[in-house]
Parts: structure tokens; C-alpha cells; sequence
């Protein structure tokens, strides 16, 4: 009966990096996917004809440089191809853009509001001092508060050096920072709709909040801390698709020995007096391992995959209790042509920018609204993008594939689960609203993807939907996540880890869960350790 | 400045805090002159008559954090402070009739489920520990962070302390929760529906947020005061503050109604002084203002004296007032439907289940007042037969959400809202409607012109994690002086905040004590 050093579950990022970061430290791995293709949502489909879909995730900027050199993902094929900037569309047929030439930038802000102009040199140096102080921590693993391990006081006296070394003003800004909702934030830099509308809504994507909740500052934080070659700040195309970082992570995995089994998923975790010892997986197979890596969701893991005689009620109470409520949704489509957007009057760099049609952070808000109400935003804020025309790659010549990301769309529909009279009510709600700002554009569509929260869960497994794998709230961030006392990837059982997104520090295509567990195994296993730890570019 | 004024200290406001501050420093031997623009002294904690023979506490209605310290210190007893009523349960009303009673952590009723009676009793207990911590630093001077001052780092280590004392299970639960909402919370805990949102006004009353909103579970915490409870002092809310006017006197302060303040003197890089409207101009070496900061540093003081950033944090306090108060004059008693004898005197409060206060909660977002508005209400006649004539009563009730900048314009709007309201109150106690012999509706509006407070907010600026402790008000006047030398805070804006409490009083006399 073959034993293997490792089984991961799952072939997401953060999945695939983790089996990566295990091999490499010379353990056989086998990685179990319950689909017939990898990368979970970070991944390239051909669902028709030539073109090619990032269908979850879509944009790249989060993702560790030190994983990527570690892994040596350029050396496997991967190439993160920045885009330029970004364009907020108002419904009076102007547009606010954002230029990867400053002074283009600044010139375009006032033309706004010159007050705002200047308010937002003041504006970009707090965010990046708040990206600076955050990015130290996310390759690190959080410590536990409540432990005196010396590993746990060392590592919350690091942290609170770092903290008391941003000095007193910092500190404060730090602290209101991280607990007020993204428009008082904004409140205090600009006055300005479009402006205001433009920055708000980084801190919702993703979120069950609305741009007035406490909270939401962090959630824009959550986008902003990433990098393209350096460029804090900077977003860019995975080219080929995003599934191209799971292609590269998956390439260095199986040099170095790894094997991987798709279309046949996990049906539960085997545990054996109180450790665990393999995987049964949906066909009735059973492989075997004293060290299971699950890299799916928090609840999936332990509601879903395990028995629950295997584990304590109260913890079984705390996973029902995670907070995974999903909040987006995405239309992927494919373009006989390139749809027009009067209000860009042409502009060929911002129609190849990222894209959101919104004006006032009273209509996120009402997005949000419709959500609590269990419905689809009636009047939904869209973030998209024509990746085709920075990466040919992804469709035909002449031809366009659109990224097309909506909030606010809920988990249930009025309690209930979403049926396809739903999905297409949400499609046509979507579609119409993209009319309104390009006149002629729905002719151009030759085939579109919609995935709902139900799409999402049951094709992605991200349980709710939810993109992040569990929301970005304070009580589910750093040592909180996913559950407190469990956010050091170990779970509740001897031999069973945790990897995924649910885990500190949380979603994105960041891989830096599945990073920081592998680090922890290794740790415990006593194998020379493969992970960067900490932020080495800063 | 005169030497005379240098030992002599002015007390903006005679408000509950700028007494209690006056009666403290003269009690520490300073010359003290408070001055209050009204008639009356007790700011937002008065009694006032409305109508004709029926009288009212104008501003706060409910006594649940008055601190024991200032009571006991300042002898309030001695000076007239009685209870009507004390440890007042909270009852939820149900347009239907059912209703849901909360003492303590007891559920009261025969509506209770018993899966919730339990629930109960282990969130009132763990709320309670948890607030105790939050609690535990009403006293304290708010440190400076980022300092090596040895004093900011022992009163941090000491809260490091008090939270790991918590034990492993609630520390983790403590720093799980303080930073989330209500919502979740109480549909993690609870069954009932009327219970949750009953108890999810705890978290949104008197702020501008819902149930869902993060910061409510931490705003909550702040209603559980150490199982203190409830409580309605004979003669209204002004019995508290004449109490305490009684004792600033008694300690040698000299008190004037009437003397609004026009501006602070500055005399180069310190205050001097005051001049009032009517052009008196009095000196004074130290200025102590519980007018909340938006006031005292924009109108008072004027920007000019401040420095650039601090002047911004001030003027971006939030102080979005979105509660109404109304007072309703009733010929009989308000027949609630399921409450009888003693039950109409507790705390009854207006908030069916969690999405019906969410939904309230929605309007004032857009700066609309709340289609179904969720209320706490007051008829302290049922316990205090000062108020009115005998078998007549008086309802006094806070209503949210009503936002001060009403899209509308409170001229406009008013007497719809005050309709909307009495419509409310009948589908709970029907009949009411006949029994009013007169109202009065208090908008946030009303309450900005009538107690001075910007925006009509009860707190002189929201209350939540970016505005608490060394963040209250703002940073840089977090330990009660200010950067303008002489000028101190003591009101409601200063830590520990808002409620009829004392401590933002008590705590500036020290600070001011300390450094005079």
C-alpha cells in the first residue's frame, strides 16, 4: 500500500504552491483535484470557440514575488504583463481616469476638483505607508495572542515593534484606518462624486459590506498592497489567462516529483485514532498519508469532507459560525468586435484600462442594500476588462474577450437557491447595464459565462461563493482567521493541515496560505525549509 | 493677563460633564466660573415642561452609566439625587403583542424560548466581562501611542493585561467580536426574532449605524454597564444635573445661566480668556469647554490658532446626529399591548428583528428618516408622579433614524415624521393617538439649537473604534488639554464619550489639576 509524505486536496494556487513549496523540500507529493482541470480560480477555459477565459479571477497583482522566484515560475512559463491604469465611467458620459503617467493622472484629477488633486498626493502616501506596514506580515504566520509560547511572544512583540516603529501620527491613522468604513475614510481627502466613487469601490469588491461599513478601509488595503515587477500598487495580466500562474506553479510541482490526480476529488478525510491518515477519494479509491493539506474552504474541509465524529462540536459550531458569505458575481464574454464607449471619446489607453461604471458612493451603497435584501443589485457596480487587447493570446484576431465582475450578487435568492430563471435575470440586469454605457455592445457578444455564487461553489467549490474564501472582517483576519486558536494552518487533527484562502492572510491570488502552510509542515516534519518567509522586497 | 486670572479657570458649558469638572477643581481649590449659554444649567441632561403641568427629561431619559465614583465623591445624594426606579428590565414590543423582557441576563415572559433563556444568561454574563474591559478604562487618561513614555506603556500593558485575564476561551471570543456588528453576533446566539432585534438597538442606538454595520458589537458593550442597569431619577434627568450644580456650588464654583460665550481669547501662544455675546469679556488662565470640539475649536477658538492637520482631524468628526426625541402629554395611561401595571415603566424599546432595524437604518444613509422608525421609549410617570398631573402620563421616546441634514429639510418633513411616529406608537398601543394631550418632536436639528451640540449628535461625535480611547476626539487632544496651551476638553466628545456618565468631567479636572 504506496504511502505518500503529503496529500494535498484541492489543485487551486494555493494548493498547487504548497504541493510545489513540499516537493521541493524533496517530500512525494499527490495532489488530489476534484476537477478534470487545475487551478481552481485561477484558471484558463476554452468554454467557445478560440477564446479563452480567466472565468474567476482576472487580474493578477497580489501574487508574492518571493513565491514566484522561489518556485521560479518565470523559467515555467509564467509572464505578468502590466495594464494600463484605470477608468471610472459616470453616467452624464464622463469619466475619471487614471493614467500610468503620473502627471497625465494629476492633470485628469483636476480636472475634477483641483482640491482633490492635491488632497490625493496626501491620499496615495497613507495608502502606501498602510501597504508598506501590511505586506511585512502576509508571508509570516500570525501568532497566537492567547499563547505563551516563546514563538508566539516573539512574534507578537515583532509585530508590535513594527506597529510602534510607524510613530505616533501613523500609529492613530494606522489604527482608524483598519476600523472605519472606506467613505468617512475618503471623507477626510476628497469632495469630489466621481472621484470618491472611483476609490470606494476597491473596498467592496469581494465583501458582504457596503462602502459606509466599518471595516472597508482594510478591504481596498486588500487590493492595494499587491505589485507588478515592483510597482507597488500595480495590477497586470497573467499572460494566457490567470490559469497560467496554476500552469507554472503545477510545471515546477511536477519537477520535482510530483504526482497530481484530477477528475477523481476528496469524498472525506480518513482519520484513524485521532490522526489522520489518507483520503478517500469520489471514486472509492483510497490513498494514503499521515499528512493531509486540505486547500479547500474552511466549512467544505470539516462540514463536508470529514466525519464529525472526528472532531469537536464546539469546533464543528465554529466552522458553521465562518463567515463566507459570497457577494460577486462574474459574466465572461466572448466579443465579435470591440464595443464602443462614447464617454472614452476614444481613448485607447483607458479601454484597455480597468473599468468601472459607477458615479457616487450613495449607488454602491444601494448595490449593497439589494444585497442584504437577498436580490442581485438592481443597479450593480461593474469592474471590467478587455484583457484580449493587452494579451492577443486570449481571443481571436479582431475578436475580445471581456472580464466582467459584479457586486453586489447574493449566496440565496430571498433565502431560497438560485435557479436559472435567476442566473438570467442577473445576466440580462448585467448586460443592459454594460448597454447603457457602450450603445451596440450586446450585438458583439458571441457567447457569455455567467457564474453566479451557485457557479462558483459548485464548479470552484468556494463555499457561499465567496471569492476570498472566507470574508475579510476583523474577526476573520490575522489571528482570527479562519477560526481563532486554528490560524497557524494546523488543524484539529494530528496530521491535518489547512492551506487555502480561508487562512491568513486571506484571498487573492496571492499564494501566500498555501506558502505559509507549507512553511509550518515543513517545520514540523523537520525538512530543510523551501518557503521565503517574511516581505523581502520592502 | 491680569495675575488675578492666572489661578482662575473657565468652564465652558454647564452641561453634566462642566459641572462635574467645576466641582472637582474648585473641590481642588481652584477659582472656577462655569458659563452656560442656556437658562437653565444640565445641558442635554434637563428637565424641562413641555406643556402645561407636564414635564420631561428634554435630553437623555435613561440613567444606566452615571459613574459611582462622582456620585459617591460629590455626595449627588446630599444634593437631591433620588431614583424613581433603578435595574429597569428591558422589554421588546411586537406590533402582535408578543413581547420579550430582558433583566439583566434573565429573560422574563412566558414568549421566552428556552434555547434563548440560556443564550441569554451566557451573553449577558460574557458582554459583561467584555465590558468590564472597555469599562475599566472610563477612569483612565487615554496614553499617547508610538511614545516611550512609561506611563503610556504601563496603562497599555495594564489593558494587555485586563484582556488576557479574560482566560484563553473569552480572550479569543473578545478579540474575535469587539470589532464586528450585532447582526452577526446575535444570529450566531438567538432564536427569536424580537429578541435579536431588540437587542441589536443596544448596539445602534444613538450612532450612525445598523445591526450590520461593524463597530455596533463594541457600542453595544457600552450599554452593558457591569449589570448596573436602568435607571429613572425622581423629577427627570435635571434632578442629576441640579445635584451636581448643588455641589460645584457647595465646593465655592461660581455658576452663571445665560452667559453664552462668543469666542476664546487668545493672548499670543495662550488662552486668556472669554468674551461672551453681549460683549463681557472675562480673563482666565485655563479654559476648560465641555462644548463638544467641532464648536469649541471652529466657533469658539477659530481654526486659525490650530495647526493645519489637527484642524482637519477636527473638523472631519463625525457628529451625524440621527436621533429624534419625542415627547408625547397623555391624559391616561399608554395601554401597550401585552405590558400591564409596573411593565409600562420599564425600558421598552421599538425593534421587531434584525432586518426591520437594518432596513430603518437604511434611509439614513441617504439621508432620509427611517419608513418604520425603531424606538426606545420612556414613561417614567409610571414610577415618578412629579412629572404630572396625577393619572396623567408622559411618553418620552427616542426615535432613529432620523439624520440631522435631512434630504427633505426638517421644516418640510417635520410634522409628517412626527405623524409617522404616532402612527408607530398606536399599532403598540392602540388608543394612545386619543389619549395625547400635546407632543413635542425634537429633531436632531432641535437638539443642535437647543443643547449647542453639533449636528445634534448625543455623543459630540460618533462613538466607535477610530473615535475611542487615545482617539477621542481626535489625536493630539486625547488627554484632555489641547495643543493651545490653557485650553482643555471635558465633554462628551473627551473619553469615555457620551451617556449621562461624568467620567470625561471628572477625568479633565484631574488633567487640569495635574498641570495647574
Amino acid at each position: 500500500m504506496k504511502r505518500y509524505d503529503a496529500i494535498v486536496i484541492g489543485a487551486g494556487h494555493n494548493g498547487i504552491a504548497n504541493a510545489a513549496f513540499l516537493a521541493k523540500a524533496g517530500l512525494d507529493v499527490l495532489l488530489v483535484e476534484k476537477n478534470e482541470w487545475l487551478g481552481g480560480a485561477a484558471v484558463s477555459r476554452n468554454l467557445h470557440g478560440d477564446w479563452i477565459y480567466s472565468n474567476c479571477s482576472y487580474v493578477c497583482s497580489l501574487l508574492r514575488p518571493e513565491v514566484y522566484r522561489a518556485l521560479d515560475l518565470g523559467k515555467y512559463g509564467l509572464q505578468v504583463v502590466p495594464y494600463g491604469g484605470s477608468v471610472t465611467i459616470n453616467q452624464e458620459g464622463d469619466y475619471l481616469g487614471s493614467y500610468v503617467d503620473e502627471d497625465a493622472s494629476r492633470r485628469e484629477l483636476m480636472r475634477h476638483s483641483h482640491r482633490d488633486a492635491d488632497a490625493s498626493v496626501r491620499y496615495h502616501r497613507d495608502i502606501m505607508r498602510q501597504c508598506r506596514f501590511i505586506r511585512q506580515f502576509l508571508l509570516r504566520t500570525a501568532p497566537d495572542p492567547t499563547s505563551f509560547k516563546p514563538r508566539d511572544l516573539l512574534e507578537l512583540l515583532h509585530i508590535g515593534k513594527k506597529f510602534w516603529g510607524l510613530g505616533e501620527e501613523t500609529i492613530y491613522d494606522t489604527i482608524r484606518f483598519y476600523t472605519m468604513s472606506i467613505v468617512d475614510y475618503l471623507d477626510e481627502y476628497f469632495e469630489n462624486p466621481l472621484i470618491r466613487s472611483a476609490y470606494a469601490s476597491s473596498g467592496i469588491i469581494g465583501s458582504a459590506m457596503g462602502v459606509m461599513s466599518p471595516g472597508t478601509a482594510y478591504v481596498l488595503l486588500h487590493h492595494a498592497m499587491g505589485d507588478v515587477d515592483g510597482t507597488a500598487g500595480a495590477w497586470g495580466f497573467a499572460r494566457g489567462g490567470m490559469g497560467a500562474i496554476s500552469d507554472a506553479m503545477h510545471a515546477c510541482f511536477e519537477d520535482h516529483g510530483g504526482t497530481t490526480i484530477a477528475g477523481n476529488g476528496a469524498q472525506q478525510i480518513l482519520v484513524r485514532d485521532g490522526k489522520v491518515h489518507g483520503v478517500a477519494l469520489e471514486n472509492g479509491d483510497e490513498v494514503y498519508s499521515d499528512v493531509v493539506v486540505s486547500n479547500m474552504t474552511l466549512p467544505r474541509t470539516f462540514l463536508e469532507c470529514m466525519d464529525p465524529k472526528d472532531l469537536q462540536p464546539e469546533f464543528l459550531e465554529k466552522c458553521r459560525n465562518f463567515k463566507i458569505r459570497g457577494s460577486s458575481g462574474k459574466l465572461n464574454i466572448a466579443l465579435e468586435g470591440l464595443p464602443e464607449f462614447p464617454a472614452l471619446r476614444g481613448n485607447k489607453e483607458l479601454i484597455c484600462a480597468d473599468m468601472h461604471l459607477i458615479d457616487s458612493v450613495e449607488r454602491l451603497e444601494r448595490a449593497y442594500d439589494d444585497w442584504k435584501d437577498g436580490t442581485w443589485s438592481r443597479d450593480p457596480y461593474i469592474d471590467m476588462l478587455i484583457p484580449s487587447l493587452t494579451d492577443p493570446t486570449m481571443a481571436p484576431p479582431g475578436k475580445h474577450f471581456m472580464s466582467v465582475f459584479v457586486q453586489y450578487v447574493p449566496p440565496k435568492i430571498k433565502g431560497r437557491d438560485w435557479t436559472d430563471e435567476d442566473r438570467d435575470g442577473f445576466r440580462d440586469t448585467v448586460l443592459n447595464q454594460i448597454e447603457d454605457y457602450a450603445p451596440g455592445f450586446k450585438d458583439l457578444i458571441a457567447h457569455v459565462e455567467v457564474r453566479t455564487p451557485r457557479e462558483l461553489e459548485n464548479e470552484v467549490g468556494l463555499t457561499e461563493g465567496n471569492i476570498f474564501q472566507g470574508e475579510l472582517t476583523m474577526d476573520q483576519l490575522l489571528f482570527n482567521r479562519p477560526i481563532p486558536g486554528y490560524a497557524q494552518y494546523r488543524g484539529p487533527v494530528k496530521g491535518l493541515w489547512m492551506c487555502g484562502s480561508s487562512n491568513h492572510p486571506g484571498g487573492g491570488v496571492m499564494a501566500a496560505p498555501g506558502a505559509n502552510a507549507a512553511r509550518e509542515i515543513l517545520m514540523d516534519l523537520k525538512k530543510p525549509n523551501t518557503v521565503p518567509e517574511g516581505w523581502l522586497d520592502d | 493677563m491680569t495675575s488675578a486670572s492666572k489661578g482662575r479657570a473657565i468652564v465652558i458649558g454647564a452641561g453634566h460633564n462642566g459641572l462635574t469638572c467645576a466641582a472637582y477643581l474648585a473641590k481642588g481649590g481652584m477659582q472656577v466660573t462655569v458659563l452656560e449659554a442656556s437658562g437653565q444649567v444640565g445641558g442635554a441632561a434637563i428637565t424641562r415642561e413641555f406643556t402645561d403641568g407636564f414635564r420631561v427629561s428634554a435630553g437623555a431619559h435613561l440613567l444606566y452609566a452615571l459613574s459611582p465614583d462622582v456620585r459617591r465623591e460629590l455626595a449627588l445624594e446630599r444634593y437631591g439625587l433620588r431614583l424613581a426606579a433603578e435595574g429597569l428590565s428591558t422589554i421588546g414590543l411586537h406590533p402582535d403583542g408578543e413581547v420579550v423582557a430582558v433583566r439583566g441576563d434573565q429573560l422574563e415572559g412566558p414568549g421566552a424560548l428556552d434555547s434563548d433563556r440560556e443564550a441569554m444568561r451566557r451573553y449577558a454574563e460574557q458582554m459583561n466581562r467584555f465590558a468590564a474591559i472597555v469599562w475599566g478604562l472610563k477612569d483612565q487618561l487615554p496614553p499617547r501611542l508610538g511614545t516611550k513614555n512609561t506611563g503610556d506603556l504601563l496603562s497599555l500593558a495594564k489593558l494587555g493585561l485586563r484582556i488576557r485575564r479574560l482566560g484563553t476561551d473569552d480572550m479569543r471570543e473578545f478579540l474575535r467580536i469587539a470589532g464586528i456588528n450585532v447582526y452577526d453576533v446575535l444570529e450566531e446566539r438567538f432564536d427569536s426574532d424580537l429578541l435579536k432585534g431588540t437587542l441589536s438597538l443596544d448596539g445602534t442606538l444613538g450612532s450612525f449605524l445598523g445591526p450590520r454595520s461593524n463597530n455596533s458589537v463594541f457600542c453595544a458593550l457600552h450599554r452593558f454597564n457591569q449589570g448596573q442597569g436602568y435607571a429613572i431619577p425622581e423629577g427627570g434627568m435635571g434632578t442629576v444635573s441640579i445635584a451636581l450644580d448643588g455641589a460645584a456650588r457647595a465646593a465655592g464654583a461660581q455658576i452663571r445661566t445665560g452667559a453664552r460665550v462668543a469666542n476664546i481669547r487668545m493672548d499670543f501662544d495662550r488662552v486668556c480668556g472669554v468674551t461672551l455675546e453681549d460683549g463681557e469679556e472675562l480673563d482666565a488662565g485655563l479654559i476648560i469647554s465641555s462644548a463638544d470640539p467641532v464648536t469649541t475649536f471652529e466657533r469658539l477658538l477659530g481654526p486659525r490658532h490650530l495647526e493645519a492637520g489637527f484642524a482637519n482631524r477636527v473638523h472631519h468628526i463625525r457628529n451625524r446626529g440621527c436621533v429624534a426625541k419625542l415627547h408625547l402629554a397623555l391624559d391616561g395611561t399608554p395601554m401597550f399591548t401585552g405590558l400591564d401595571g409596573e411593565q409600562r415603566g420599564q425600558r421598552l424599546v421599538i425593534a421587531p428583528d434584525l432586518d426591520t432595524v437594518e432596513r430603518a437604518f437604511n434611509h439614513a444613509k441617504y439621508g432620509e428618516y427611517s419608513a418604520n422608525p425603531i424606538m426606545e421609549i420612556s414613561v417614567p410617570t409610571v414610577f415618578d408622579d412629579t412629572l404630572a398631573p396625577s393619572g396623567k402620563h408622559v411618553l418620552s421616546a427616542n426615535v432613529q433614524w432620523a439624520p440631522h441634514d435631512l434630504a427633505a429639510g426638517w421644516s418640510e418633513a417635520r410634522d409628517d415624521f412626527e405623524a409617522l411616529c404616532l402612527d408607530t406608537l398606536e399599532a403598540y398601543a392602540p388608543g394612545l393617538r386619543e389619549q395625547v394631550v400635546a407632543s413635542e418632536l425634537l429633531t436632531p436639528a432641535d437638539l443642535e439649537a437647543g443643547f449647542g451640540m453639533t449636528g445634534g449628535h448625543w455623543h459630540h461625535g460618533e462613538f466607535s473604534l477610530d473615535s475611542f480611547f487615545m482617539l477621542r476626539p481626535v489625536p493630539g487632544a486625547a488627554q484632555y488639554h489641547t495643543p493651545v496651551n490653557g485650553l482643555f476638553l471635558c465633554g462628551a466628545g473627551s473619553h469615555p464619550g457620551g451617556g449621562v456618565m461624568g467620567c470625561a468631567g471628572r477625568n479633565a479636572a484631574k488633567a487640569v489639576l495635574d498641570q495647574a
